[in-house]
Formats: C-alpha cells, sequence, structure tokens
C-alpha cells in the first residue's frame, strides 16, 4: 500500500505532525522515481531536514526501497538528516575566498562555536557550514549568516559576527 | 499571439522609453550586486525620487560584469548619453539623484563612464575603459542591459530572431550552421558542438531530450549564475533551437539549488514563453512543439558529468557510467539526449540570429568565438568577462584585470578549477584558447580563472583543490576514490611540515592511476592540480619537504608570529586582539608571542598599526627575540 492511499485517512488533528506534513507534500506528486529528489527537497524545505519516518514515508509513497532513498540523501549535499540550528552561518571555501583567507575565518569559527563544520550547537543555535562558492568572489572572502552576506571579512570581524549575532537577534 | 505582434509590442515599449520625458535608472541586482549592498542604494534611490516629486523609471538589471565596481547604477536622461557609477552607496546615491537627476550636473568625479551616442566632459566612454576595451560580449551581450524578467526587453534586443530563422530552415541546415561556426562545448570539455548534435540527430528514435547543463560546481566559477540572472531568455531560446535542429520535444534545465535568484529568473521566463506562444505547442505557429522543465540539484560536483547528471535527473544518486552509449545514443530514460552548457546554449542563440561566419570571426582558428570568465584571487578588478579566444593571460589580467593588488608578483593563474591548472609566469603571454592550454597542463574548463599572487602557497593550492575533488569524488571508481584520498594524505604531510623524501615521485605516481583508472572527467582531471604545480612549482614542494619552509609564508603549520623589538612601540593593540591570549607585554613594553599558545590566526598581523607593522611572519629561518617583555627602546 503506497502513502498516497494512506495520505487521505490522515485525521485533521495529526496535520501537523510530521506524518500529516509529509503526506501533504506527498499529495501534489505523482509518486515517480524522478520526483525522489524533488520531493526530499521540498520536506527539507519544510521540515528543515530529513527526519528518517519522513524518509521512509517517502519510499513508501515512491515504491522503492528505503535504503534507496536513504542513499540519495547522504549522497547529496543539501540533505540533512538531523536538525539545523536557528541560525545558519556559511562560510564560502571557494577559490577566490580561500586564497583571500577563507581557512583561516573558519578555524575562528569553528573554535568560537565549538562545532565543526556541518555541525549544530547543542543549544540548537547554530549551523557552520561550507559552501563550494557563492559567486561573490569579488568581496571575497565571503561568510552568509542566514541570507545576509558580510564581505571582505577577517578574523576579527568574524568573531563580532558572533559575538553580535546572538544580541541583534533580541531585537 | 503570433512572434510579429510580441515584435512589434517589444518595439513600440522600447520606443516608448526612449522617448519618454522621464530619466531611466538601471541598477544591477544579480547575486553579486546585491551581496555588494544594491538593496540599500535601489531603497535610497527610490526614497529620494519620492521626496524630490521626480518620475524616473528604474529598471533592475542582471550583472554587467564589472563586479569590482558594484553597486552598479546606469543613469540615462533624455538625450544624452548614458551615465555609469560604481560603488554607489545610499549617500552617494541621494547626491546622484539630486545633482544629476534634478540639478543637470552628471558629477564626473564619481562617474565610471559614459555609454551612448555623445559626450560629457571629464568622463571617459565606458567601452574605452581598459576594464572593457579588448571584451567582445556575445554570451553575455544582454546581461546589465535589460530586464531579464521582461522578455519584451530581449525581443526588443533581436530576441528570439535566431529560433525565427532556425525554424525557416530544414533541421540539418541548423546543425550545418552551428557546424560552420566552430562553437566547442564551454562546460569544460570543448567537444565540437554541431559534431555533438549530429550524433544525437542521427540516433534512431523518436523521443529525444534536450538539456541544459547548468549545475556549475567549480569553485571560483558563476558565470553561468550571471548568464542566468541577467539574460534567461538567451539561454531558452539557444535550447529551443537545439530542439528543434534535434527533433526534441521536451527538455530540461539542471541548475544548482544555490542558485536561487536565477531559478526564478528561469521560471519567470518559461512563463512569459508560454504566454507569447514562444514553449509548449506549435511554437511561433510552427509544427514545432517543446516543453522545458526545471530539475534542482541537490549539491553534488560530480553531476556536472552527464551521465551523472542524467542519473540525477532520473532519480537516482548522481554516479557516472560507462561511455559509450553516449547520452546521444542512449541518454535520459534511454533516449538520445544532447547536454549542453549554460554558455553553449547562449551562443547558439546569437549565431543563429547573427549568421555563423559572424560568429568565427572571433577567436582562433581553433578555437571559435568568445570564452566567459571569472576573473577572480589576487586581482585589482575582479568580475565577469567575456573575450575572444586567443587573448592572451597578460591582457586578460594586467588590461583587464587591472593587474595585482598592493604591488604584489604574480604567482600563477589557475584556469579550470578543480580539473585545470596553475600557469606560472612564463604563460602569461600564451594565448586563450583550447589548445594552448590544453599543452600546458591546465584546461579553459568551464571559465573559472583565479589569479595568485606571492603570498599564495602552491603547494596549498594543490592541496585545496584535491580536498575538494576528494570530498566531491562519488565514490563508483576505486582509483578516484582511494587515490584522491592518499594524494590528500600526502599533500596535508607536506604543508603540515611531515613531507618525506620521495612524495613528489608518489604523487606524479599516484596521478597517472587515477587519470588512467576513473571512469569520468572528475577523476580523470582531478590531478591536473598537484601535476602542474609539481611541473611548475617543484621548487616550492622541495622547500616544504626538506627545509620545512613555506616561501609563501601561507601554510600555518610551517610560519611562526613574532614581535619585531625595534619596530614596537609597546602600544598593546595585538595582544588585546590576540584570541589566544598568547601576547604578553604592558603599555610602552616591547610585545612578545608565546609561540607555544600561538594559533597563528594572523589576528595580531592584521591589527599592528601600519605607521609600526611590528609583527613578522617567517618560515624556516631563526629569529632572535626576547623571551619576555622589556622596555621599549631597550636593547633586546
Amino acid at each position: 500500500m503506497t502513502l498516497q492511499q494512506v495520505a487521505p485517512t490522515v485525521p485533521q488533528a495529526e496535520e501537523n505532525t510530521v506524518e500529516g506534513q509529509v503526506a501533504d507534500i506527498l499529495a501534489l506528486y505523482k509518486g515517480e522515481q524522478s520526483e525522489l529528489i524533488p520531493i526530499l527537497q521540498r520536506v527539507q524545505g519544510e521540515l528543515g531536514y530529513l527526519p528518517e519516518l519522513a524518509m521512509r514515508q517517502v519510499a513508501g509513497f515512491v515504491g522503492v526501497p528505503d535504503s534507496k532513498v536513504f542513499g540519495i540523501a547522504t549522497f547529496y549535499a543539501q540533505f540533512k538528516l538531523v536538525p539545523t540550528g536557528r541560525k545558519i552561518i556559511r562560510v564560502c571555501r571557494g577559490t577566490g575566498c580561500h586564497v583571500r583567507g577563507a581557512t583561516r575565518l573558519l578555524s575562528e569559527l569553528e573554535k568560537e562555536l565549538g562545532i565543526g563544520p556541518g555541525e549544530t550547537t547543542p543549544d540548537l543555535e547554530y549551523t557552520l557550514e561550507t559552501v563550494a562558492c557563492f559567486g561573490s568572489c569579488a568581496l571575497a572572502p565571503i561568510v552568509v549568516v542566514d541570507d545576509k552576506v558580510h564581505g571582505r571579512m577577517t578574523v576579527p570581524k568574524v568573531r563580532k559576527l558572533v559575538e553580535d549575532e546572538p544580541v541583534s537577534s533580541q531585537g | 499571439m503570433g512572434f510579429e505582434k510580441i515584435r512589434t509590442e517589444a518595439m513600440s515599449q522600447r520606443k516608448a522609453m526612449q522617448t519618454s520625458p522621464n530619466a531611466r535608472v538601471l541598477i544591477g541586482t544579480g547575486t553579486c550586486g546585491m551581496a555588494a549592498g544594491a538593496g540599500d542604494v535601489l531603497e535610497s534611490l527610490e526614497s529620494e525620487l519620492a521626496k524630490s516629486n521626480i518620475e524616473a523609471d528604474i529598471i533592475q538589471v542582471g550583472c554587467i560584469g564589472l563586479c569590482y565596481a558594484e553597486p552598479l547604477i546606469e543613469i540615462i536622461k533624455p538625450g544624452m548619453p548614458s551615465v555609469f557609477y560604481a560603488n554607489v552607496t545610499p549617500e552617494l546615491m541621494s547626491e546622484i539623484v539630486s545633482d544629476y537627476l534634478i540639478a543637470g550636473n552628471p558629477r564626473a568625479d564619481l562617474a565610471l563612464g559614459t555609454r551612448g551616442e555623445g559626450t560629457l566632459d571629464g568622463i571617459p566612454q565606458l567601452f574605452d575603459l581598459p576594464v572593457l576595451k579588448s571584451q567582445v560580449r556575445i554570451a553575455l551581450r544582454n546581461c546589465g542591459n535589460i530586464d531579464p524578467e521582461n522578455i519584451y526587453h530581449y525581443v526588443a534586443s533581436g530576441g528570439y530572431e535566431g529560433l525565427r530563422k532556425a525554424l525557416k530552415i530544414k533541421r540539418q541546415e541548423v546543425i550545418d550552421e552551428v557546424k560552420r561556426s566552430g562553437l566547442r562545448g564551454r562546460g569544460g570539455a570543448g567537444f565540437p558542438t554541431g559534431v555533438k548534435w549530429q550524433f544525437c540527430h542521427d540516433s534512431p528514435g523518436t523521443t529525444k531530450y534536450i538539456v541544459c547543463n547548468a549545475d556549475e560546481g567549480d569553485p571560483g566559477a558563476f558565470m553561468d549564475r550571471a548568464l542566468l540572472e541577467g539574460d534567461p531568455h538567451a539561454v531558452l531560446e539557444g535550447m529551443l533551437i537545439g530542439a528543434y535542429a534535434l527533433g526534441a520535444s521536451e527538455g530540461y534545465i539542471y541548475i544548482r539549488a544555490e542558485y536561487p535568484l536565477a531559478i526564478q529568473r528561469l521560471k519567470v521566463a518559461l512563463k512569459q514563453m508560454e504566454e507569447c506562444g514562444l514553449l509548449g505547442d506549435n511554437i511561433m505557429d510552427s509544427a514545432f512543439s517543446f516543453h522545458i522543465k526545471i530539475k534542482e540539484g541537490a549539491g553534488a560536483f560530480v553531476c556536472g558529468e552527464e551521465t551523472a547528471l542524467m542519473a540525477s535527473i532520473e532519480g537516482n544518486r548522481g554516479m557516472p557510467r560507462p561511455r559509450p552509449p553516449f547520452p546521444a545514443q542512449a541518454g535520459l530514460w534511454g533516449k538520445p539526449t544532447n547536454i549542453n552548457n549554460v554558455e553553449t546554449w547562449s551562443n547558439i542563440s546569437a549565431i543563429l540570429r547573427r549568421g555563423a561566419d559572424w560568429y568565427a570571426g572571433y577567436g582562433t582558428e581553433k578555437s571559435r568565438g568568445t570564452k566567459t570568465f571569472s576573473l577572480v584571487g589576487k586581482i585589482m578588478r575582479p568580475g565577469l568577462i567575456e573575450v575572444p579566444m586567443g587573448i592572451t593571460l597578460r591582457e586578460i589580467i594586467y588590461e583587464i584585470g587591472g593587474g595585482i593588488p598592493e604591488e604584489k608578483a604574480f604567482r600563477a593563474v589557475q584556469t579550470g578549477g578543480p580539473s585545470g591548472g596553475c600557469l606560472p609566469a612564463s604563460f602569461l603571454d600564451s594565448p586563450v584558447d583550447y589548445e594552448s592550454l590544453a599543452e600546458a597542463g591546465s584546461i579553459i574548463g568551464s571559465g573559472g580563472m583565479v589569479v595568485l599572487d606571492e603570498d599564495t602557497c602552491m603547494v596549498d593550492i594543490a592541496r585545496y583543490f584535491l580536498a575538494f575533488t576528494q570530498a566531491e569524488s562519488c565514490g563508483k571508481c576505486i582509483p578516484c576514490r582511494w587515490g584522491t584520498k592518499q594524494m590528500l594524505d600526502i599533500l596535508e604531510d607536506i604543508v603540515s611540515g611531515n613531507g618525506r623524501e620521495g612524495d613528489i615521485d608518489l604523487l606524479i605516481e599516484l596521478s597517472e592511476a587515477v587519470k588512467d583508472g576513473s571512469l569520468c572527467a572528475l577523476g580523470g582531471t582531478a590531478p591536473n592540480p598537484v601535476l602542474t604545480t609539481i611541473r611548475y612549482f617543484r621548487d616550492e614542494y622541495e622547500a616544504h619537504i626538506f627545509e620545512k619552509r613555506c616561501p609563501a609564508l601561507a601554510c600555518k603549520s610551517l610560519i611562526s608570529y613574532y614581535v619585531i623589538p625595534e619596530k614596537c612601540e609597546g602600544c598593546g593593540i595585538c595582544a588585546r586582539a590576540c584570541p589566544a591570549e598568547a601576547i604578553m607585554g604592558d603599555k610602552r613594553m616591547v610585545h612578545v608571542i608565546d609561540q607555544d599558545r600561538c594559533t597563528k590566526c594572523g589576528t595580531c598581523f592584521e591589527v599592528c598599526p601600519s605607521k609600526f607593522s611590528a609583527i613578522a611572519v617567517v618560515s624556516g629561518e631563526p629569529v632572535t627575540v626576547p623571551l619576555e617583555p622589556v622596555p621599549v627602546g631597550s636593547k633586546a
């Protein structure tokens, strides 16, 4: 039995559960294998990451083994299997940024936050990520906090960024 | 709506704009413009206009390529040449509105250049500036000039004229035209586009697919993003022409999810095409029908490879497969498929409109036409450029790019991203074409061009690219999966001072194995950055291995920071800034860095006032400094 058939029976009250949210998304698709990646992208867009149950649900809907969905979710860098922090700090590791000192910015952030790239602080405040290239190389090196691009960064500026961020977010 | 009607509408809209008494303000709001602060400038512009009660048409355009000058605005007053202003801030914007738009003073002191008929005192012609003089814009012809979200702007600039011409001739004639143009694939491999088309055309079958590869993944490259953001229709028109020529009725654009603005622009463009009868059934009232779907990539560099890209579209892990069969024989879902890169498609629409001979008039005998590059790194004027093939690296770096900042020495230029190589100064006068760069051990690639100066360690650059390809290897071929890992381990050892005799030979040996034993171009070219740096900068490898010294003073493990006793005035700025609390010393005392605590973050070097310049970085040489702080002026 596929989830498409199950979906309509999800009770109203459970609509906000992960299962309900995923079912709502699945209702928009036909269940073809070529939709697998778009579905996962949408699920992650909604939930922030891909919980195991959601992946199983998607596998059932598309009619492929769970391992296939897990394989895709772990192959592509975009997919996350754990929740991310409220703020996502992304350090550009493009060549333009690299030759202008991105590595030093990254190690400073690792030290300040106590986490490595791809990890989230235990209080779920920050996730630290690296990206291959933002294509804003003229402003290298670049650090992006959520969607705000900070160009021409230095170690002191990066430190200030993390120190200032929680305060400014309260306001 | 017939195409004639659309063109009439487009021309009348353009005429109305040109004859309007209102000034036009063009502002670059591509990703890079916004990153530089174009959003705030736009707000300032709107509020100033409202305050002073003047009417002006604001047009948001894509990137003209002068990244160093962003935020960039262009003001066109009726009867005047247009004036460009660079690095505009909200404050400058308000000055420009009151001085030029209202009072009529074009502020030559702020202007970058003019465009169009007429001149203004004290302002050069924009295209006479060294940064633009040798550029030829074919793929990027409309970027920065038109509103990418308005199909009429594109049509008024000759858009869809190439498609109209193509639909009037036989399919084979379209392919012949592309062959005659000499266009080669701009995604990296440089395979002749017309020949590739012919393979797909000749493959039996009624269902065929066209794919636009917009999975631009090279770090340091953003040509395709800027093109899709600035002129999506140029790419889409090219796809339509290809679809007609090859008999395809369905197409895909495979684009990185990291490019949200480009995706949005494509969606807007596709909708407008449908409304104008340029997409769907019976395009331009002909028998030709075509549909396009957007597929967002999920972040895998290997998906730039054709067979991996197709696997990803089909909903699988993006892993390459052996060829043959080639995509032209058995591609998406086993059907003949033709994949071209964003820039290639944009060239196609220009070639069909203006003719193969016109296009072939640019470039060299074997590399016709133009190529876009993202010129970045240690360069005065980073930007997106388009130049005729055959131009020298020197012209690109010193004339267009303005040379290296801070009077530093040129060390190398890296082309082709992780698949390319680093070329030293002896290649500065080499022509940029497919053959010359390949001969030098590098490639043109998709168009990343990163300039490196004396502060860049060539071993570290090789390590950087290897770390990238090693992480992006899909894991299918063992020589790629493990070979790049072994190579990376060796390079990590070398940059951290643990290099051993024989490492260089081992790297070369592994490189050959990885190249020979990998199915796709990712593994096949991954060793290039290592091989070229060994070939041209072997002495740097040897300095790291045998002398434990990094000549560029870049490798953390091999450098030390010191306070120069004769120069230190004991101001204390470095000690306060040091995040590791590794700097000792009170006011008016010569400061001392505790080498055990120092994390080599370089903060002290950055914050030490330039009038003192008391921080030194050294590698592999002994330094005599006091062990404890001593009063300023006393002998150490």
